[in-house]
């Protein structure tokens, strides 16, 4: 018998844990399926009691999402036509489609705010986070500290000076204004997360390369960024997610030009009170991104999320 | 020397240029790389910080653009302190934080403790079990709402199927009772996969000879798990209470798109209120002085929280 024996589980216990977190998880994964479901009902299944977890599935959610209609009168529906499958969906109320609705830009200005502020995040943190874990800099420690302790601080909090700074200088509702802002609170988690990263790389490899000729730039972006790149992209997904999902600033700071998703599905209307279906059409647009890129980081998410204090 | 693309870049620097780098001592690029980090922070939050500073001094109204500021020392504060609405959301804060960090740690490391029995197919329900905590809070606080409607909530109806009680006898969102719980119960299913993560960090760092030394002393299971994972684990666990106390002092997104901070202000946690009082209110200068209350208290509470932490850790 092996030492190792002695501390692994029995089967049955095994079998009793594995039991328990499965049903765990599939409760969890309630709430989430619900929304994904609800997304391809009508509107009166969505809202019918008992809740119907049968029912017969249409996109009217999701044209109602990507677009806006108006009612007509019945002369205008004979004498036009639907012209394709979405128009045909909105026929039934009476309606046509008569342009796109704002979701597609606020959706836009998501994916532009995010990967502006994450490539910007990306490239002062790495090249901070090298210097810190490099070099010697005084006072290197309370810097550091001082980096993470600008998270502590609610939004709201900041959002007061900032709404009035932005106001000055013309930032508010630009997408520079969010981009700005989304980097100057995710460096804080990019350069704690980097330093990591770059700290595991052995210092002898730029060693070799500097007695070899290289200059410091060289042996850092020859040397160095190619051995830290999975920490990189990984570092990258993580301010991707969190300038995705930011809220508080998207709301009090933007309106018209540069407002994301977030603040602009809740308030998705449809006729007579909100629109569930396309509500939650909307919101599995925006999550599923975010659980592809979940199953992808699944071996650095813990560093990410406690700033590298848990390695695994 | 065989990249191509980085001979081509070297060559297309203008060699007036590559001599100006090449030259330069490891103290200069130190600064270099840290400067541009270090000024966009001094920019984006410690000026605002100050300003902040400055402004809770005031009756400074941001809506009114013409009228003068004037300075009233510690009036805001003052006000604030002896307001006893703001002990009211004070009290909503304190439930809310309790009973978010008194269940995700239950069932957090309940779920790593069983996960780390390393069944088969642990790995892939962890990462399914961690998913709604990497979701935008905002896009969750509203679909919550949707399953907690009277009448057509799936959630309401859950409860009715396992009670009996009628559909509409009860409203999560709209009691004054039931409201401050159904955003403990959101951010629980939200969030207790982050603290179960850190546990099973921690259960993971306990060396197996421990137990096999343990086993062979005859030391019970039950002893073993009070006297070697339980103090094992404590410092993990102590890391993710701090994680999720800051967090949800700071609380706004989830609970501004569930409750609102209603019915009433059963639900207005203190950044909610700060909202109202800073963007609905315009009460500038007196918002200011509220928010630079709620910092003090959290960086006061999370600094002596880290040293009771590093004196476990230290054991």
């Amino acid at each position: 018998m092996s030492a190792h024996s002695i501390t692994e589980p029995s089967g049955r216990s095994k079998w009793v844990a594995g039991t328990l977190v499965i049903t765990y998880a599939l409760i969890t994964m309630i709430p989430l399926a619900w929304i994904m479901l609800t997304g391809f009902k009508s509107p009166a299944d969505a809202i019918s009691y008992p809740p119907k977890v049968v029912f017969e599935p249409t996109l009217e959610g999701y044209v109602n999402l990507f677009t806006t209609r108006t009612r007509q009168t019945d002369d205008f529906l004979a004498a036009n036509p639907p012209e394709n499958w979405a128009d045909e969906i909105v026929r039934q109320y009476d309606m046509v489609i008569v342009g796109p609705s704002k979701f597609g830009e606020r959706f836009f200005n998501s994916v532009i705010i995010g990967f502006g502020s994450t490539f910007l995040s990306i490239f002062l943190g790495t090249l901070a986070a090298y210097a810190f874990s490099r070099f010697k800099i005084p006072l290197a420690d309370d810097l550091l500290f001082f980096i993470l302790s600008t998270r502590m601080m609610p939004p709201i909090a900041v959002a007061i000076p900032i709404f009035l700074m932005y106001r000055n200088l013309g930032l508010s509702d630009t997408h520079l204004g969010m981009i700005l802002l989304y980097t100057a609170v995710n460096i804080s988690l990019a350069v704690w997360l980097l330093k990591g990263f770059i700290d595991e790389i052995p210092r002898e490899y730029e060693e070799a390369a500097l007695i070899d000729g290289y200059t410091r730039f060289q042996a850092f972006y020859k040397v160095v960024l190619p051995q830290a790149a999975t920490g990189i992209a990984s570092t990258a997904i993580f301010c991707l997610i969190f300038a995705w999902n930011e809220y508080a600033f998207a709301v009090l700071l933007t309106s018209a030009t540069a407002q994301t998703a977030p603040p602009f599905i809740p308030t998705i209307i449809g006729v007579g009170g909100l629109d569930w279906p396309a509500v939650a059409a909307g919101a599995t647009i925006f999550l599923l991104p975010v659980m592809i890129f979940t199953i992808l980081l699944r071996k650095h998410l813990l560093r990410g999320i406690t700033f590298g204090a848990v390695r695994k | 020397m065989t990249d191509p693309i980085a001979t081509r870049a070297a060559k297309a620097t203008p060699p007036r240029v590559a001599r100006q780098i090449k030259g330069l001592s490891d103290r200069a690029i130190a600064w270099i790389f840290v400067a541009p980090t270090i000024f966009l922070l001094l920019a984006i939050n410690i000026f605002p910080l100050i300003w902040t500073i400055q402004l809770s001094f005031t009756n400074y109204k941001a809506n009114r653009l013409n009228r003068e500021p004037e300075f009233i020392g510690l009036r805001n504060y003052e006000r604030i302190l002896t307001d006893s609405d703001i002990w009211l959301n004070m009290q909503a804060t304190a439930h809310f934080l309790f009973w978010t960090i008194a269940l995700q740690v239950l069932i957090g490391f309940a779920l790593a403790w069983l996960i780390h029995r390393n069944f088969k197919g642990s790995n892939f329900w962890t990462t399914v079990i961690v998913l709604p905590m990497m979701l935008s809070p905002a896009v969750v606080g509203n679909f919550w709402k949707f399953l907690y409607q009277p009448q057509i909530g799936l959630f309401n109806y859950i409860v009715t199927f396992f009670t009996r009680a009628e559909p509409s006898s009860f409203e999560m969102l709209g009691s004054v009772q039931l409201a401050p719980w159904s955003i403990v119960i959101v951010d629980t299913w939200m969030w207790t996969p982050f603290v179960m993560l850190i546990c099973l960090a921690g259960l993971r760092s306990i060396p197996d000879y421990i137990y096999e030394a343990a086993e062979i002393d005859r030391a019970s299971k039950l002893r073993q798990f009070f006297t070697i994972t339980v103090p094992m684990v404590l410092p993990f666990l102590m890391l993710a209470v701090l994680f999720r106390g800051i967090e949800n002092f700071k609380m706004f997104d989830l609970v501004v798109q569930l409750t609102g901070g209603g019915p009433g202000s059963t639900t207005e946690l203190t950044s909610i209120n700060l909202k109202r009082e800073a963007f609905e209110k315009w009460r500038t200068g007196y918002a200011s002085a509220y928010a630079i209350i709620l910092f003090v208290t959290v960086f006061g509470l999370a600094s002596i929280y880290v040293k009771a932490l590093n004196k476990v850790k230290e054991r």
